[in-house]
């Protein structure tokens, strides 16, 4: 055996209420959904706490929700029950392209998409998707529940705005009408890799002007990223091949990408421009406008 | 503490420790060598059991984790049939070298064939994204999975003609 766990204490709960009572009176604890980060976080002895609590059991967490003009997942759903629901399909597409990209089939069968921002991980695949569909998340503790911008989640690599009595227990989605939106990722390799850069774009147009241009980036800040530069750029300007691309190039303003073992600060640097203008031209596409750039 | 669940059909109650991962108390505890050690960190494939009917990794579910819950292993779906295709499949179309990583494979493609009884190429590329082969260079494994799949479906249309 070449890992051996540290001993902590074990605490299974059924409900919510039981789960926010737990965290508002134990000390020194983490709580486990599916694992796949907290698990291998033990292994390497990154975390050492007291006490896991293990919230995998509590069902009312885990659903998808079509409200009609939003979307709510429970923080509980597993990844593939994002990548295989019709209702994130059909209104939500963007997130289920990205977490179609997430690990592996055996990862997305047990994490959940809470797991994967709670986790806070400058490269977490689901934050560019839900950035750019400006999604809310629910936080809840024993005192009552809040609602964030997931913008302001973030506050730094495993940094986030939880309270140390705080669940975070649902993503609500607004439903876009009449966008294009997608997403790509770059990696060391096309399948089963954490990402190098990953980018979502969201956009609409009207009498051929963007009247709305959302572009996220993860891996090149400490947390994930709005590209603001890029939005501003193009928002009332006239749809063009050349607007796009002197507008992805901006994108460099928004992002402060360091260099690791997955790839060097500049690389990151150019392949932000690459993607950001490879998936505004997707997301244009996807309403139905081609303005070329190579297939 | 004790943590009792569903192994291959059987109803199994075993004493572990909160810090133990499934893939220990299986090998170590429960005498299940089918599921193999590999990289113990999530990214091998070799440790995939089925937890309520879908793959995942042993090596980061928790023991306690898995209490009142179901796991298979290759053991039992080839006690009972369900395996002979994929199996067959495997050895005609030679998917095995070492043998190390292949009760992961036929776990994965079991369940991919049951999702999804005629997959792509493409689609059976995506489903074994998660497990490693460090001899056979997938080519083999993915012809085997798109074989087998001919297989069950003979299966099928057999068992209607009975
Ligand atoms: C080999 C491998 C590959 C991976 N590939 C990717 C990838 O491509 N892209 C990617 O983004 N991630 C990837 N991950 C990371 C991980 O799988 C995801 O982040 C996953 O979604 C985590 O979810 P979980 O339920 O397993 O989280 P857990 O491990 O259970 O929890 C993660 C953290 O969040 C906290 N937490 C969980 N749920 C809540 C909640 N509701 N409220 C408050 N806190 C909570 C936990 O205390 C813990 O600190 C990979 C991991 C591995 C091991
Ligand atoms: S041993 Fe579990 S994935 Fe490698
Ligand atoms: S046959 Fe040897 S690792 Fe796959």
């Amino acid at each position: 055996m070449f890992y051996k766990l540290p001993k902590f204490n074990y605490y299974r709960v059924t409900s919510l209420n039981e789960a926010l009572k737990l965290i508002n009176e134990l000390e020194d604890f983490k709580v486990v959904a599916g694992g796949t980060d907290l698990v291998m976080d033990l292994k390497i002895k990154r975390y050492i706490p007291k006490n896991i609590i293990d919230i995998s059991r509590v069902k009312e967490l885990d659903y998808i929700v079509d409200d009609g003009d939003r979307i709510r997942i429970g923080a509980l759903t597993k990844l593939q029950e994002i990548v295989d629901s019709p209702i994130i399909r059909e209104k939500a597409y963007v997130l289920a392209e990205a977490v179609n990209q997430m690990a592996s089939w055996q990862i997305r069968n047990i994490a959940t998409i809470g797991g994967n921002l709670c986790n806070a991980s400058p490269a977490a695949d689901t934050a560019p998707p839900l950035y750019v569909l400006n999604a809310e998340l629910k936080l809840v503790s024993v005192e009552g529940e809040r609602i964030v911008p997931v913008t302001k989640f973030f506050h730094g690599p495993r940094k986030t705005e939880l309270k140390k009595n705080e669940l975070l227990a649902e993503i609500i989605i607004p439903v876009e009408k009449d966008a294009g939106a997608s997403a790509i990722k770059l990696g060391r390799r096309n399948a089963f890799t954490l990402s190098i850069v990953a980018v979502a774009t969201l956009v609409k147009v009207s009498g051929n002007k963007f009247t709305d241009v959302r572009v996220a980036l993860n891996s090149v800040a400490p947390t994930p990223v709005r590209a603001t530069s890029v939005e501003k750029a193009l928002t009332g300007r006239e749809v063009s091949l050349k607007a796009v691309e002197e507008a992805s190039k901006l994108v460099v303003n928004d992002i402060k990408p360091i260099s690791d073992v997955r790839a060097s600060a500049d690389y990151r640097r150019e392949m932000s421009i690459v993607l950001t203008r490879d998936s505004l031209l997707k997301s244009l596409e996807r309403i139905g406008v081609r303005i070329g750039g190579e297939e | 503490m004790k943590v009792s669940f569903t192994l291959n059909g059987r109803r199994v109650e075993v004493d572990v420790e909160p810090n133990e991962v499934l893939l220990d108390v299986l090998r170590l505890k429960l005498g299940v060598k089918s599921v193999r050690r590999g990289c113990e960190r999530a990214e091998c494939g070799a440790c995939t059991v089925l937890l309520d009917g879908k793959p995942v990794y042993s090596c980061t579910v928790l023991a306690p984790m898995v209490d009142g819950r179901t796991v298979e292993t290759v053991d039992y779906l080839a006690s009972n049939g369900e395996l002979k295709p994929l199996v067959e499949a495997f050895v005609k179309v030679g998917a095995i070298q070492c043998g190390f990583c292949t009760p992961g494979f036929l776990l994965t493609a079991y369940s991919l064939l049951r999702r999804n009884p005629q997959p792509t190429v493409e689609e059976v590329k995506k489903a074994i994204e998660g497990n490693i082969c460090r001899c056979t260079g997938y080519q083999k494994i993915i012809e085997a999975i798109l074989l087998a799949s001919k297989l069950y479906a003979e299966k099928r249309s057999e068992r209607k003609e009975e």
